[in-house]
């Protein structure tokens, strides 16, 4: 099956497109013929230079959806684009909230099913897909059958974006049909939870507390060797769901996808959930008292023991460094 | 109120998860528990189905008549279960799955639909949208809190660097984290109460689905490798002897990050 134009669903805040945004037209570049973006917010004109930049001839731009959630909008402008005979071969969606909302829209208005969770991309006469399982310990490789789009849902991290120093994207106008009912959900409010250092996503040392650390005020270890290090506080999804920390700490499968230089998993055993989500880092240390625990089976160093000694000391050796 | 919730009965996951060695998809064949991110819509539900005649309705698929883990959710307090169980349905992708659950909810006719945000088990995440889709329902995914005032239900739904407020009209689909709510454990009494509750378990055609349009005939997508994902190797794992702290200064020393 050739795959000759390939869209990828670019997503974008006030900074410019998001980095999983320029990974998946990097690699949208990678698989050859002609590569286009399909945007959407009230200046979409204003990202065109950095998609361009990294490989989009040409962006649709689907316009101001106001304070609707973007799933029912986008998914039903670009349904729109397919069924007026623009259709791409291939669409690579980000693996986010919004990204999976419009692919799962999509794929019912063209009536195409999806490939999800995917971490890379195989090219061959059609494309594969590889998808982590049980924790990542196993590679699944699929492909679509059938005429239609092949839409995959690639998750962050999966590929390095490169700028190809193309010059700005065309634009043109695809604006979202009437989808009645389905467009009921406005947000009214938005919260940004503040955190000081280095981003989640971004930072080389990544320090993560789970269970292990046995209470919520615990977790101001995990906070301050963070800061030591100059790196970022991250949490299992067993304390984010009781709340110990805020949701945009969480890595994993459902949160954030790392890769820093090194990754301190403290008092988190190691569920397929978690380890999904860092898996990829350069080098990663284990604390657990639990010596049958699976993050020991991906660790580095790990150490048996109880997180609420070790920290201590870790710190106190840290600071008696500096 | 009238809120289906949408659960899926899956292989324990403490038991090793395998594949099938024909299909290489996952071995359901087993007994079959609820799973437990599902648990967090039932609660929910219960909770806002509170009032006189309001009403929560399960939905399930399961290939085999598995209802153990759908007798768990009605031992929490759901009302009833529509289980679509048919040879057919093996090997559904999640469109198929989709297709199957949204004729069945379409039965009840719900103002309100609630999905875990994945399943344990398959984690592709996007069966409760396409259901929204094929409904032609509003949908708000990823809701950490969900109240119902009127007719609309509000949501706070989990965002890249916090949470949105999120309002929708009724009948909507919300999907919900683990952790939305506290799940009750199923009572003696819920317990004793769900063995007589109904199960009306439907075929494919029961629904006015065309067998071709889902089951591993429907999916137009195929498995083509299973392979171990290449091995990181094992590190070096020690006891702490009082030293923990020092191996790891050394090891970060090594690395050159500090």
């Amino acid at each position: 099956m050739a795959h000759d134009k390939i869209w990828v669903l670019a997503e974008h805040a006030a900074a410019g497109p998001t980095s999983t945004t320029l990974e998946l037209l990097t690699e949208a570049r990678q698989l050859g013929g002609t590569v286009e973006a399909v945007a959407w917010g009230p200046d979409t004109a204003s990202v065109a230079a950095a998609l361009g930049e990294y490989g989009a001839t040409t962006v649709y731009d689907v316009g101001d959806i106001g304070a609707a959630l973007p799933g029912a909008p986008v998914s039903g402008a670009i349904a729109a684009l397919v069924q007026s005979g623009n259709r791409p071969d291939i669409l690579l969606v980000p693996a986010s909230y919004d990204g999976r909302d419009v692919a799962g829209r999509l794929s019912v208005k063209l009536d195409r099913p999806l490939l999800t969770n995917v971490t890379d991309l195989v090219d061959g006469d059609s494309v594969s897909s590889q998808h982590p399982l049980f924790g990542g310990t196993m590679i699944v490789t699929a492909r679509f059958s059938g005429e239609g789009p092949q839409i995959f849902v690639i998750r962050a991290k999966s590929f390095a974006a490169e700028p190809a120093g193309g010059g700005p994207a065309n634009v043109v106008s695809a604006p979202a049909p009437e989808v009645g009912a389905t467009n009921g959900a406005v947000v009214k409010d938005r919260h940004a939870e503040e955190r000081s250092g280095p981003k989640l996503d971004e930072a080389s040392i990544v320090v993560s507390g789970g269970r292990g650390l046995g209470a919520a005020e615990h977790y101001a270890l995990i906070e301050e060797l963070a800061k030591l290090l100059g790196g970022a506080a991250g949490a299992s999804r067993a304390i984010v769901d009781a709340g110990w920390v805020p949701y945009s700490y969480q890595v994993g499968q459902t949160g954030k996808t790392v890769k820093p230089t090194v990754y301190l998993a403290c008092g988190i055993s190691g569920a397929t959930q978690h380890m999904v989500g860092m898996k990829g880092s350069k080098h990663i240390i284990a604390i657990n008292k639990d010596q049958d625990a699976p993050i020991f089976s991906i660790a580095d160093l790990g150490i048996v023991g109880d997180v609420h000694k070790v920290l201590p000391a870790l710190i106190e050796a840290l600071k008696s460094r500096s | 109120m009238n809120i289906v919730v949408c659960v899926k009965q899956i292989p324990d996951p403490a038991a090793p998860p395998s594949l099938r060695p024909d299909t290489q998809t996952l071995d359901r064949s087993g007994k079959l528990i609820l799973d437990d991110s599902d648990s967090y819509g039932v609660e929910m539900a219960l909770q806002l189905a509170g009032g006189e005649g309001d009403e929560v309705t399960l939905v399930s698929m399961a290939p085999n008549a598995e209802t153990s883990g759908l007798r768990t959710a009605l031992a929490m307090g759901a009302a009833k279960a529509i289980l679509i169980s048919d040879d057919a349905l093996a090997g559904s992708d999640a469109l198929g799955t989709a297709k199957v659950l949204a004729a069945a909810i379409r039965r009840v006719s719900p103002d309100l639909v609630i999905a875990a945000t994945e399943s344990t088990d398959g984690y592709t995440g996007t069966v409760p949208v396409q259901v929204a889709e094929l409904l032609g329902l509003p949908s708000i995914t990823f809701a950490k809190s969900v109240a119902i005032e009127g007719s609309t239900v509000k949501v706070e739904r989990q965002t890249e660097a916090g949470y949105d407020e999120v309002e929708s009209p009724l009948p909507a689909l919300v999907t919900v984290t683990a952790g939305v709510v506290e799940p009750r454990y199923p009572s003696f009494k819920g317990i004793m109460a769900a063995k007589s509750k109904p199960v009306d378990v439907l075929a494919v055609s029961d629904l006015g689905l065309d067998a071709s349009e889902v089951g591993a005939v429907g999916a137009r997508q195929a498995i083509t490798d299973v392979s171990a994902a290449e091995s990181r190797g094992s590190g070096e794992i020690v006891v702490d002897e009082g030293d923990g702290a020092q191996r790891v200064v050394a090891f970060l020393e090594e690395l050159k990050v500090i």
